[in-house]
């Protein structure tokens, strides 16, 4: 098979904040790195973060990483890795800074400061007062962060493949990943790229639910391409609903509304959150909000005319901080639910929004599979990071403002990481023809014509099955069923054909072979959904309602093959302090 | 309701053609929404889109003669007949994909990134909220390129002129009180074209999609090259 070959020290597949970070350590060192993006990188779905990101600055309130590193251990239901946890939490500060030097227009305080917000699950002292750790720019931190990394690579002058879509992961004949064969969407040409170290930051898989706040472009690629390759994936029934999107719509309305003051309310105008977090309201975690949420709508107490969602209030805000803090968010309203939020509130109900989940890593990106000797041994040259990787800092559930900040502090430290593993292993591998044949069947399989259902018919089917059977809560019954289903539709993708023979930007193709990357990663959720038999953080069972630590309290890692499920020790000693041990979790 | 879009495949077509197809609206439906019900009914119909808000910038197109971005652009406001095309002045790839390297290469010459000779503190950079005010409507731009391919300069001389995107951003590292290459910057825009070809007819102003005001920007880099050159 003669396919045309580039070499690089190292290959980033995405370019959202962590493969921009990634790449622009690597650039810096003069290690020779290919970016790979489906997408021109200003593009990927980081533009789309809004809040902010955590950092213990202690700009506005008192704050300290440690109080950091307690919020997000709590947050995560005890589910996270508190090494990681703690390692993330004290990267955050100089994280920022180094943000902030590279050109990130952050909002700023009357002292020069960066500003800072409150949100959810964020606590001084150890789950005291609320704190105020999210540093923003205005409502439009992802883009303001994603833009000044991507203007920081073209300074670096890092070499981009853009709007290349990647098959799959090759290997050589000793089975190491050595790169990854790759789609020119333009001219529908494969090439393969031979890299001696191979980051995946492919970001989420929103797109497996019909509602959600993400992009069009959020279909788990690298979660896939990583289950192709034999790995499992980790955690992921974890999947977060964000209290707040635009009631049928699913765009995103930033937890900044909340943390600036703005609260939630019924169909009566009563402000529900009281009942269901008495102390933090409206700022209790994410997976808490969503289901008080769903609860007063399924309970008869949703607003409007189908009763069906509730409203997120803020006109006492007044025009001036709306501007001033949330333009983007009352430029949304406006557009897409025809409500100025100075005037009337917004109509809001959870959206499907993130995957704590994901390609499991050490702290150093290192993606890490059960093998002879233990539960976490390294992959030579294959790394993660960001959406698609699990370190796991969050767990079962993540707070805001943790997500940009994983981008970030593990893009990072991958790029670092790399550095030093191509340093020490400088030969070039060769992709086994073998391999290479695996990975061209991918794209070859859509040449077929005949009989067979058009590919894109199933994705909606897909995806409906996926909120219907995978949502914020999920019972026995509901979830063997939609497994069922799931099944199905992975038989019938089988006969999928493409009609659009074309090779030049057919948008059809690529559609085609994302929709096989979600049904991968959607019977993941519903695979280790199905099996986690308790309630923990964003997996909610009404018939297991409780927290079981001494059964659950592990990762689940599920495979492809034969949707096996198995397990890992959650690791519960940080790096220098104490642990935190689980407690029943309150806001 | 009928939407007609450009259609060109260079696989198959000989040369460009418009195409009618009818769509069902819907209360609140965007162009977006409506390209997508497109392209249900017929899979070779390509065009880019991503985020559906108005942040990630694929979708720009020109409807009814002028550049929108689809997925903010609601189909109530559009009258019919709706014709959509791809953005004027680019090669067309393929039905309303264009090649926008040219608009990436103009972007990327006005060096848009911070640049900063002082050593760096170990916290932030102090900036006071006013002049952080200065921002504003400038790191906005998500490089839709709405307005340079709707700019008549920019037609002409594209390939000398930086257009309104890339001059926007220009000024928005200008603006910023933490940026030390001013000299360097006004330098590079010297000259008859890179700047100067701005005629002020504002139809940047008049599509963006982000509210944004590129001529203004232009004028501000004028002013200042004014101020430096007494």
């Amino acid at each position: 098979m003669s396919i045309p070959t580039r070499h690089f020290d190292a290959l980033i597949i995405g370019a959202g904040g962590a493969g921009l970070n990634a790449a622009l350590q690597l650039a810096g060192a003069e290690t020779s790195v290919a970016v790979v993006s489906k997408v021109f990188p200003t593009r990927s779905h980081t533009v789309a973060a809004q809040g902010g990101v955590n950092a213990a600055l202690a700009n506005v309130l008192p704050d300290n990483w440690h109080w950091h590193m307690f919020d997000t251990v709590k947050g995560s239901d005890y589910l996270g890795d508190q090494d990681a946890i703690e390692f993330m939490c004290r990267e955050a500060i100089p994280t920022v800074y180094e943000l902030e030097h590279a050109g990130v227009p952050f909002s700023r305080l009357d002292n020069g400061k960066i500003y800072q917000r409150a949100f959810g699950g964020q606590s001084q002292d150890f789950g005291g007062d609320q704190a105020a750790r999210t540093c923003a720019a205005a409502d439009r931190t992802g883009h303001a962060i994603l833009h000044t990394l991507y203007q920081q690579n073209i300074r670096a002058k890092t070499h981009f493949f853009d709007e290349y879509f990647a098959l799959d992961l090759v290997r050589d004949k000793e089975g190491t990943i050595c790169g990854a064969l790759v789609l020119e969407i333009e001219t529908g040409e494969p090439l393969l790229i031979e890299a001696k170290a191979t980051l995946l930051a492919t970001g989420g898989c929103g797109q497996v639910f019909r509602t959600t706040s993400n992009a069009h472009i959020n279909t788990g690629d690298g979660c896939a391409m990583t289950l192709r390759a034999g790995i499992p994936l980790m955690d992921m029934e974890f999947y977060q609903f964000h209290p707040t999107g635009i009631a049928g719509k699913g765009l995103l309305i930033t937890e900044g509304v909340r943390g600036e003051g703005g609260f939630l309310v019924n169909q009566d105008g009563e402000r529900f959150m009281e009942r269901y977090a008495p102390r933090a309201k409206d700022l209790a975690s994410r997976d808490v909000v969503a289901r008080s949420i769903v609860t007063e709508v399924k309970e008869g107490r949703g607003a409007g005319e189908h009763a069906d969602y509730v409203l997120l209030k803020l006109d006492h805000l007044g025009a001036d901080v709306i501007d001033k803090r949330l333009p983007g968010i009352r430029e949304s309203s406006r557009i897409f639910a025809g409500a100025d939020p100075v005037r009337e509130p917004i109509p809001v109900f959870p959206t499907a929004h993130y995957q704590m989940g994901g390609i499991p890593t050490d702290r150093f990106g290192r993606v890490v599979m059960p093998a002879r000797y233990g539960s976490e041994e390294v992959i030579a040259g294959l790394y993660a990071a960001g959406e698609c990787a699990c370190a796991s800092v969050h767990g079962a559930n993540r707070l805001g403002g943790n997500s940009l900040l994983d981008i970030l502090v593990f893009g990072r430290l991958a790029g670092k990481d790399i550095i030093d593993y191509v340093r020490a292993n400088p030969h070039r591998r060769e992709t086994d023809p073998a391999s290479l044949e695996q990975a061209m069947a991918r794209l070859t399989r859509w040449e077929y014509t005949g009989d067979g259902v058009p590919a894109h018919q199933l994705k909606a089917e897909f995806r409906k099955c996926m909120e219907d059977h995978a949502g914020v809560f999920r019972t026995e019954e509901v979830m063997a069923e939609g497994y069922g289903k799931l099944c199905e539709l992975r038989e019938r993708f089988k006969d999928a054909r493409l009609a659009d023979q074309s090779k030049v930007f057919n948008t059809a193709r690529i559609e085609a072979l994302e929709l096989e990357n979600l049904i991968d990663v959607g019977l993941a959720i519903a695979v280790s959904a199905l099996n986690r038999k308790e309630s923990r953080g964003a997996h909610s069972r009404p018939d297991y309602p409780l927290r079981d630590d001494v059964n659950w309290m592990k990762h689940s890692l599920y495979y492809r093959d034969g949707d096996r499920m198995d397990y890992k020790p959650v690791r519960t000693k940080p790096l220098t302090v104490e642990s935190f041990p689980p407690k029943e979790r309150v806001y | 309701m009928k939407i007609s879009v450009y259609r060109y495949n260079p696989d198959v077509d000989q040369k460009p053609r418009m195409q009618t197809y009818e769509v069902r609206p819907v209360q609140g439906m965007m162009l977006r929404d409506a390209l997508l019900e497109i392209k249900q009914q017929d899979e070779s119909f390509a065009f880019r889109h991503s985020c559906g808000e108005g942040v990630c910038g694929s979708d720009g197109v020109n409807v009814n003669g002028k550049n929108c971005l689809a997925c903010i652009t609601p189909i109530a406001e559009l009258s019919e007949p709706i014709t959509v095309r791809p953005f004027p002045g680019r090669p067309v790839i393929r039905d309303l994909v264009v090649d926008m390297t040219l608009f990436y290469e103009q972007y990327r010459a006005v060096k848009p990134y911070l640049i900063r000779t002082d050593s760096l503190p170990e916290r932030e950079i102090a900036q006071s909220p006013e002049d952080r005010d200065q921002l504003d409507g400038l790191y906005e731009c998500i490089l839709c390129g709405c307005c340079s391919t709707a700019c008549p300069s920019f037609w002409w001389n594209p390939e000398k002129f930086l257009g309104p995107a890339a001059l926007l951003q220009a000024w928005r590292f200008l603006a910023d009180t933490r940026d030390q290459a001013t000299d360097e910057r006004l330098d590079a825009l010297d000259g008859p074209y890179k700047l100067f070809r701005c005629h002020t007819i504002m139809n940047c102003v008049e599509v963006c999609p982000k509210g944004l005001n590129p001529t203004r920007a232009i004028g501000r880099i004028k002013d200042l090259m004014l101020e430096k050159g007494l």
